[in-house]
């Protein structure tokens, strides 16, 4: 069965965002850890002059990659395997985790550790390890917070940032037993590398994910930023990769456009303290033992969509979720999905058949600032109004939906009604605007706007602006 | 397995449809208009290496070739560090007397644990991020030897310094190494409010000695 964690029971966006966004506290966290991470992506970047150039080389290698994606598949798996790897094949989140529970237990496998991936939320792997009598112990400090709170993530890179330190004090103290915890970060931290490295050190299976898997040396590679991962790729006897199969990249030289997006746009560092390449089994060094298991779930029906195929170029940075007004009122959990934010929005309503999560392509204003800051420079929002109008077409829409977008069509549909339309529009918000944002939309979009702070459409559009500078006297002020 | 294999392959290939055959050259038709080539001289970056790597908390210190011993002990001394793990093809002439140096050869993870920590090489170091990049050689050792231990001190090679992520890149691909790690500083987190928390499950001190 294809599965994106609990997306397919959850209900819909408006409903979810309505109970975040009633979440005081909850807010004021996301608020704050968006603003952080914006303010270091954005100095990060700036620092580089070829930024742009690097997005541009890494969208045509991830564009080249997926329209030869069986071949690059073909070419890991053989180099993989000639290094002492095996390499396994997963249809759907079930394949997976009956694959990797099955090494499990060809070893006797009582317990295992694991790096963060998403991908096995994606697959609820913990669910199906603890329904074998297998513990998982997840040792990112941010997975930790979200295991030991039965809690869910928020974020593809900080997945507790919905958690303050008070909050992560009361869970540590709790679990951990230590009354006398301290509420700094350091002091965190601190709890969690001691109650983590006992565990490094004694458990013989390991299990991760992977940003990368590079065809021509059939390497895989994990970045990440405390050292979990080394721990759980290195100590281990035995070591379980699972892998989406749109990770490929041709060739390890390609590594040097995307070692630099990633960290400058996931975390803005110049570089993440770690990334480990490994190559199948090393003697003396390593797990002597190694299984890569390839994972479609969906990926193959979002390949067959050539609208919206760009969806699969994802390298997981979350940047578009730090930077969407809609995210950053609602966080994560609103989404329904372990994908959350502008790429949660295109990527859960096409892995998973599209009636499951059919609310998820409206929650967006459309702003675009997803694109902008996006390092492999995704359209999402391109993306997400082909995806509404899948829906329209299929008759799934929600109806208020139905009627906006019909609005839309006709607004867009003509340059002239377009900008009218704008004007209007323009007109018709004022007695609604607060500081240039709506609160509260009128009408049958009230619901709508109720979970989206939508930017006010500007006094002045670009056009209007354009059209008066054109007319307007070229002369400098003052002269005769 | 060979059917999942089979059916992902095929939808993959119906789901792409027609598309150009000379994969190859596609690749090399990609565009690469990013900066690949760095502009500094050697001391620049040098300079701006020290920078980084002090940026990211890490220390460092400098010395001429025939000094490199001295420079180790006085490294060592200020942190209190006496047992040390030497990986095999360490330097012999650039440990100094008076501390306890244990070979590194297939320790058991509970010895790698109770030693003070670990001095290697390395392979290549980038300018522009502050990397030092290990591939596991004589003289860099095991992965496990500088992971578990709490203390790791480098010794860079000024003549190793690239200044840009591609050349450093480039430099490693070019080994075909099987193993490579790369180390920006101490192992970090900021995943409790985004505050930067220095020394998590790596070692939590990085040191350099920039050898020129």
């Amino acid at each position: 069965m294809i599965r994106v964690g609990a997306a397919a029971e959850a209900p819909p966006f408006d409903q979810l965002a309505r109970v975040a966004l009633s979440n005081e506290q909850t807010r004021r966290n996301v608020r704050h850890a968006t603003d952080v991470i914006r303010a270091k992506r954005d100095a990060a970047v700036a620092e580089l002059p070829d930024w742009e150039r690097l997005r541009d080389a890494a969208h045509a290698i991830k564009e080249h990659v997926v329209s030869h994606l069986d071949e690059y598949l073909e070419q890991f798996e053989e180099r993989c395997a000639a290094a002492g790897g095996v390499v396994h094949w997963a249809r759907d989140a079930d394949d997976a985790n009956q694959i990797i529970v099955d090494i499990i237990r060809s070893h006797d496998g009582r317990e295992v550790i694991k790096v963060k991936t998403m991908t096995s939320d994606e697959t609820r792997l913990n669910v199906a390890l603890e329904a074998a009598g297998i513990a998982p112990y997840e040792t990112d400090l941010a997975d930790l917070i979200i295991q030991l709170g039965d809690d869910r993530p928020s974020h593809i890179v900080v997945p507790a940032l919905h958690r303050n330190r008070m909050e992560v004090r009361a869970l540590f103290a709790e679990k951990m037993q230590l009354p006398g915890l301290g509420s700094e970060p350091g002091d965190l931290t601190a709890a969690a590398r001691d109650f983590l490295r006992e565990k490094f050190l004694r458990v013989p299976i390991g299990f991760s994910g992977a940003n990368f898997a590079v065809a021509e040396t059939g390497s895989v590679c994990v970045v990440e930023s405390e050292g979990n991962g080394r721990m759980c790729l290195t100590l281990p006897r035995v070591l379980i990769t699972l892998v989406g199969i749109e990770k490929v990249i041709p060739t390890f030289a390609d590594l040097e456009v995307f070692l630099q997006l990633l960290p400058r746009s996931a975390t803005g560092e110049r570089m993440n303290p770690y990334n480990s390449i490994w190559t199948g089994v090393s003697a003396l060094d390593g797990p002597g033992e190694f299984h890569v298991v390839l994972l479609d779930n969906g990926r193959t029906r979002v390949i067959a969509d050539a609208d919206a195929r760009d969806t699969l170029d994802c390298i997981r940075c979350g940047a578009c979720l730090n930077a969407c007004p809609v995210y950053r009122q609602t966080g994560g959990h609103a989404y329904g999905s372990i994908y959350s934010g502008p790429i949660g929005a295109i990527l859960t309503p096409q892995l998973q058949a599209m009636e499951h999560s059919r609310s998820l392509p409206y929650a967006s204003s459309l702003c675009g600032a997803c694109y902008e800051v996006c390092p492999v420079k995704i359209d999402i929002p391109a993306i997400l109004v082909h995806l509404r109008n899948r829906l329209v077409e299929s008759g799934n829409a929600p109806v208020g939906e139905r009627v906006a977008m019909k609005a839309a069509a006709f607004a867009f549909g003509s340059a002239t009604r377009f900008e009218a339309g704008q004007k209007l529009a323009r007109i018709a918000q004022r007695p609604f605007e607060e500081d240039g944002w709506l609160p509260r939309l009128p009408g049958p979009l009230a619901g709508w706007s109720l979970s989206r702070d939508l930017p006010a459409v500007p006094a002045e559009s670009f056009r209007d602006w354009w059209a008066r500078r054109e007319t307007a006297p070229t002369k400098p002020e003052g002269s005769p | 397995m060979i059917a999942a294999r089979t059916q992902i392959l095929d939808a993959i290939r119906r789901g792409l449809g027609a598309r150009a055959v000379d994969r190859e050259k596609e690749y090399r038709a990609v565009t690469r208009e990013y900066v690949q080539d760095g502009l500094l001289d050697r001391d620049q970056r040098v300079e701006l290496f020290v920078q980084r790597i002090q940026h990211y908390d890490g220390g460092v210190h400098r010395c001429g070739r025939g000094a490199v011993a001295e420079t180790i002990a006085g490294a060592l001394s200020a942190r209190v560090k006496r047992k040390l793990l030497v990986p095999e093809g360490f330097p012999a002439e650039w440990l100094p007397p008076g501390f306890e140096f244990v070979a590194e050869t297939n320790l058991s993870y509970s010895a790698l644990d109770g030693s003070d920590g670990v001095i290697t090489t390395c392979t290549v170091a980038i300018a522009t991020t502050g990397t030092i990049i290990l591939c596991h050689g004589p003289g860099e050792g095991r992965r496990a030897a500088t992971l578990i231990p709490d203390y790791h001190l480098c010794l860079v090679d000024a003549q190793s310094i690239v200044e840009t992520v591609p050349e450093g890149v480039r430099r490693i691909a070019a080994l075909k190494p099987r193993l490579v790690t790369t180390i920006s500083g101490p192992s970090a987190t900021a995943d409790i409010e985004m505050t930067r928390i220095k020394g998590v499950h790596g070692p939590r001190t990085l040191e350099v000695v920039v050898v020129s």
